[in-house]
């Protein structure tokens, strides 16, 4: 272990940096919004330096620590306030921070009409602020204020135009939603405290080998629970639709790129519980499967471009999830799609946003159409990260989610071919609705009217769309090459140990299935969205409109937990007033009339009722004296 | 004489001087209460600055034989759990004369009268944490009803008379069956030991478990109104719908500590084996209140009745996290307290001004301040994050505690518990989203924000809510030490670690 004294600042800078501008108030609203991006930028930088300085360090010397004081000890419970910066959080430090920095960049002409922009701006740095916590924390104790820190943000952000009834309720589900998830972060740091008696991540791993099988799987189903709400995974996911009422360049950061991929990073992090239990890792593979085909459907059914990515999002970081249960050759691949998803998907989200800027904040993908000759840099920008995430060669998303498909067709027996079936029919479909997305933006004839005059967005939106596009193009071959993502996370994920599994396919094979079957997905869209598209949605089939009301994520919510629990709350109000205060005021009532005889003495004069009282007093004072006679 | 009967009496003092100065000038009667609560602060500070941690047991004991018939005594003395109340009641006082500076100005009685209740409640506020004789614990206990009766009855708003009542009525059943109880335990003193009220002494009691679980429930009883534990709460709504902000903040924030604060110091210290007897009904009765409490506060319209059932979730943390013997359980219910104290008063003042200014109480006819009063709308969010136990606000600490102490012993209760946090988020949640997102509610326009007065009045508390959330171990190492010696005399020690190496 390595100690390093700058890795706080990373927190502290974003940190004082949100609080100075929400204090200041108007005075800054000229130029809080560079001061942010300032700040952001200045994270970005330290990054650099820790990155720089980590790879010279060599083997068990990479990891470093910075301690900062005692935050909470009673009796053997012992959480300090300590940073943890290993190859695992770099990784996501110089994400949050390089993405964090180019979406505060765009976000400033994006945002520029706004009155509240400094506000915005503010939110901002409070959110990389509990992301980089998040990933800092060297206990679950720390990650957790990250944890609730972001959610904190993310529910800022979300409803940042909450005086609109729908964004305000859309901000309120989201945090709820987590909340639910948290309970089983919380639970998950009880039972490792109460096995381990630490909840360090170096105590916890030191202690799983002795723990019982019952005891890991139970904290890796919380931590999977945890995951769930904060990543939205089934059956936690319905919030992320909504999410999307937040402005653009939010959607891009938050709930794109980095804070809805937290629950990835749990699971990795935890690697030592999940190794330790098949059934927690049969769980996790479960979710990530059901969510990566979930999201997909979902996905093809969205007219609205934002929801329509958002359900992607839900299902490429199924993906991930899936990767992290099969076991340590996952982890790696997992935090590899984690990265270059981080990029293509930021990109896509600022392409809509700045087609939305364009469009009146029209968000309906049939009302756009042949928007890529007003919008070329746009179009060619989203267009890479589309690229990169079918997964065509040699994008970024070729390298990433193949090696999770041959990973999961490699995990063995009926569950490999259940789970790579999955994955690639999951490919399949996710070539057929981003190339309904992509077709219906920016190709195809204009579907919209007149009075829009869409245009390409200013310079300060369009760099960090390139910058990202970049990103989506070589980071896949840049990270895979020679395997230096695996290499580099080895010592955090045990990779070393990886038993090298049945290997039911080749690699070569994967890629040759997989691409058959972008071919078939990419085939399908163009035929059904190529020549003409009705401006007015079609009815649809069933299945169309079911996908359209989220597979009834909603309704089932409503008729399990909303509605029950309203019927609670009422039966409670009425209860407490009818019957528990009923009993008292009955027993008020009786007393009152057995006390009629003594009326005389009721005068309602407060001076009579403390007499009373001290004759009271000093009565029972004479019966003590007179028992202790 | 010890600083903490200087600190008892300066405020004692202070309200009987305010008798000199005359009625109508009301300006400086308020000067003069808010001043004489700073010198209490001061004093207080002074009696934090000398205590010393590293000392287990009382400090700045003082004792006079008052009653030498009964060996009733004045006996002070203050560990770290009476320390964190009293500290909590000085910090407080100053800020609700500050806050509710106009508060008393249409009461039944004169400003000063308000004023002269303010300060007496305060000095048995202080008095009550710091009496280590059980019979002067029981006198003030009880004298302490009379002030805030009064405060209620008489500057209250609505039905303020039927709720002052139902308080005195409650709390005198309660105060009863303690004095029955008290009288019980000296009787059997005076058999063992030589009549005595001293709370050490009496400590070493030999009691056969049937008259034990007795007494245990006459004190328990009393305390459990106060607190207040579900099925007792009903009298908390009533009072905190019609008492002005001000009394509110004292009465849930410190007062009904009384409760879970006589729970650990005469509950389990006197009562030992009757504690362990019926520990499995009380871990019950607060993980109901715990989603009772949460499940009313989502259920109500009232904002100062949605202050109160949140109160009674909170009470029965503190009230989990004390019979789970553990000492984060402990620690964590006793820091808890020092919390909700001002969690509460933020929520209750910011709510008071919110509710002054609409004329309304209904958290419907609130809607968009954000946009229209945005200090005070942040402030009352904020307030909220608190209550909802944020971690980075200082109640996630000693929720947190209370939960991971309560898991190593009664995992279930714990994960009940766990739950609320959820209900919690929606109570905070739909009431911030209808007070203050959403449109602007019409009558809401002209709205003004906080002034500077009560800028100053909410600063602190706020600095107090995010400060103690990153940073309160000092106030652990002042709680824990009193914590462990709660566990000791229950005889109980921490769970040990399940996957031993």
């Amino acid at each position: 272990m390595t100690t390093r004294a700058n890795l706080v600042y990373l927190i502290a800078l974003p940190l004082f940096s949100s609080a100075f501008l929400m204090l200041l108030g108007k005075i800054a609203n000229k130029w809080g919004h560079f001061f942010a991006t300032a700040i952001s930028a200045s994270t970005f930088g330290i990054g650099i330096v820790e990155f720089i300085a980590m790879r010279s360090r060599s083997g068990d010397a990479r990891a470093a620590t910075q301690h900062l004081f005692e935050w909470i000890s009673v009796g053997t419970f012992r959480v300090d306030a300590s940073l943890l910066l290993d190859q695992l959080s770099i990784c996501f430090v110089l994400l949050i921070t390089g993405v964090g920095t180019l979406i505060h960049i765009y976000s400033i002409a994006y945002m520029s009409h706004d009155v509240d922009r400094r506000r915005f701006f503010a939110y901002l740095n409070l959110f990389i602020a509990a992301m980089l916590l998040l990933v800092l924390g060297d206990s679950y104790l720390n990650l957790y204020v990250g944890w609730e820190g972001v959610g904190l943000a993310s529910y800022l952000l979300i409803g940042f135009w909450n005086q609109k009834p729908a964004y305000a309720t859309a901000a309120k589900k989201a945090f709820v939603a987590n909340r639910v998830g948290d309970v089983g972060l919380s639970l998950a740091i009880m039972i490792a405290f109460t096995q381990f008696g630490s909840v360090t991540f170096a105590g916890v791993k030191d202690g799983a080998p002795h723990a019982s099988a019952a005891a890991l799987t139970a904290i890796g189903a919380m931590l999977l629970l945890a995951a769930a709400g904060k990543s939205a995974q089934f059956p936690l996911q319905s919030w992320l639709g909504d999410a999307m009422a937040g402005p653009t360049p939010v959607s891009a950061l938050i709930h794109a790129a980095t804070m809805v991929t937290a629950g990835v990073y749990l699971i990795t992090r935890s690697n030592f519980i999940f190794d330790a239990s098949s059934t927690a890792r049969l769980l996790v593979v479960i979710v990530g499967a059901i969510t990566l085909l979930f999201g997909a459907i979902v996905g093809t059914a969205k007219d609205d471009i934002k929801k329509a990515l958002a359900a992607s999002t839900m299902s490429q970081i199924g993906y991930m999830i899936l990767a992290t249960g099969l076991g340590p050759v996952g982890y790696a691949f997992a935090i590899m799609h984690l990265l270059t998803h981080g990029f293509f998907k930021a990109s896509m989200f600022l392409g809509a946003g700045s087609v939305m800027h364009g469009m009146d904040d029209e968000v309906n993908m049939r009302r756009y159409g042949a928007l890529g000759k007003v919008m070329p840099i746009t179009a060619i920008t989203f267009g890479l990260g589309y690229l990169a995430i079918i997964g065509v060669p040699p994008f970024a998303g070729f390298y990433s989610k193949d090696k999770i498909i041959e990973t999961a067709f490699n995990a063995g027996g009926t569950k490999g071919i259940l789970l790579g079936g999955a994955a690639l029919l999951g490919a399949a479909i996710t070539a057929f609705y981003m190339t309904r997305v992509f077709v219906l933006t920016f190709m195809g004839k204009k579907r919209w009217d007149d009075k829009a005059h869409p245009h390409e967005s200013p310079s300060l939106m369009w760099i960090p769309m390139v910058l990202l596009s970049l990103g989506s193009v070589a980071s896949g071959y840049l990270l895979s090459k020679g395997s230096a993502l695996v290499h580099w996370l080895a010592p955090v994920v045990n990779s070393s140990n990886a038993e090298g599994g049945a290997e039911l396919m080749k690699p070569i094979v994967v890629s040759a299935l997989a691409l058959g079957v972008v071919v078939l997905g990419v085939a399908t869209a163009i035929i059904k969205y190529g020549r003409s598209v009705p401006i007015e949605a079609p009815a649809g089939s069933a299945l169309t409109r079911f996908a359209r009301r989220d597979l009834g994520q909603d309704d089932l919510n409503h008729q399990l937990l909303v509605l029950p629990g309203q019927a609670i709350t009422r039966t409670l109000v009425a209860t407490d007033f009818g019957f528990i205060d009923g009993v008292v005021r009955a027993v008020g009532w009786t007393l009152a009339y057995l006390s009629q005889s003594l009326k005389k003495i009721q005068n309602g004069y407060v001076r009579s009722y403390a007499l009373l009282m001290t004759a009271g007093a000093i009565a029972l004072l004479v019966t003590i004296w007179l028992v202790t006679l | 004489m010890s600083l903490l009967t200087a600190l008892e009496l300066v405020p004692l003092i202070g309200s009987l001087l305010l008798f000199a100065v005359p009625k109508e000038n009301s300006k400086l009667i308020k000067q003069f209460a808010f001043a004489l609560s700073i010198v209490t602060l001061a004093v207080s500070g002074l009696i934090a600055l000398r205590f010393k941690t590293s000392v287990p047991g009382m400090q700045f004991v003082e004792s006079h034989t008052w009653i030498s018939n009964f060996g009733i005594q004045y006996a002070v003395g203050i560990d770290g759990l009476a320390l964190v109340l009293i500290l909590l009641t000085t910090i407080l006082t100053p800020i609700v004369l500050l806050a509710g500076w106009n508060e008393a100005d249409n009461g039944r009685w004169s400003v000063r009268t308000f004023y002269i209740l303010m300060l007496v409640l305060e000095s048995s506020m202080i008095a009550v944490f710091a009496a280590t004789d059980v019979f002067l614990f029981y006198v003030i206990f009880e004298a302490m009803l009379i002030p805030v009766y009064l405060l209620i009855g008489g500057y209250g708003r609505g039905e303020r008379a039927q709720a002052a009542m139902k308080f005195l009525l409650y709390s005198l059943f309660g105060g009863l069956l303690m004095l029955a109880a008290l009288i019980g335990i000296y009787i059997i003193s005076t058999n063992q030991i030589g009549g005595t009220f001293d709370l050490a002494k009496l400590s070493t009691l030999q009691i056969d478990s049937g008259t034990e679980n007795f007494l245990f429930l006459g004190f328990f009883i009393a305390f459990a109104i106060k607190a207040p534990l579900w099925p007792f709460h009903t009298w908390l709504p009533g009072a905190a719908k019609s008492a002005t902000p001000a009394t509110s903040v004292l009465l849930l924030g410190v007062l009904d500590k009384v409760g879970t604060y006589g729970m650990i110091r005469f509950c389990i210290t006197l009562f030992p084996h009757a504690t362990k007897t019926f520990t499995p009904l009380i871990i019950v009765l607060a993980v109901i209140s715990i989603l009772y409490g949460a499940f009313l506060a989502i259920g109500q319209r009232d904002i100062n009745g949605l202050i109160a059932f949140t109160s009674i979730s909170h009470f029965g943390f503190i009230v989990l996290g004390i019979f789970a013997m553990t000492s984060q359980g402990i620690s964590g219910a006793t820091l808890y307290m020092v919390n909700h104290g001002f969690s509460t008063a933020a929520l209750f003042l910011v709510a008071g001004w919110m509710v002054a200014r609409r004329k309304s109480s209904a958290i419907e006819d609130f809607g968009g301040l954000q946009r229209v009063t945005p200090v005070m709308a942040w402030c009352f969010f904020i307030a909220g994050m608190s209550a909802l136990a944020l971690p980075g606000i200082s109640s996630f600490v000693s929720e947190f505690l209370v939960l991971v102490g309560t898991f190593t012993r009664y995992p279930v209760a714990a994960v009940f518990g766990t739950t609320g946090i959820v209900l919690a988020a929606l109570y905070v949640l739909i009431t911030v989203q209808r007070s203050l997102h959403g449109p602007t509610t019409p009558g809401n326009e002209e709205m003004t924000d906080l002034n500077l007065r009560e800028k100053i009045a909410i600063a602190p508390v706020i600095a107090i809510l995010v400060l103690m959330g990153f940073y309160s171990q000092p106030i652990l190492n002042w709680i824990n030490p009193s914590s462990h010696q709660t566990m000791q005399a229950a005889g109980y020690s921490d769970p040990l670690p399940k996957a031993g190496k």
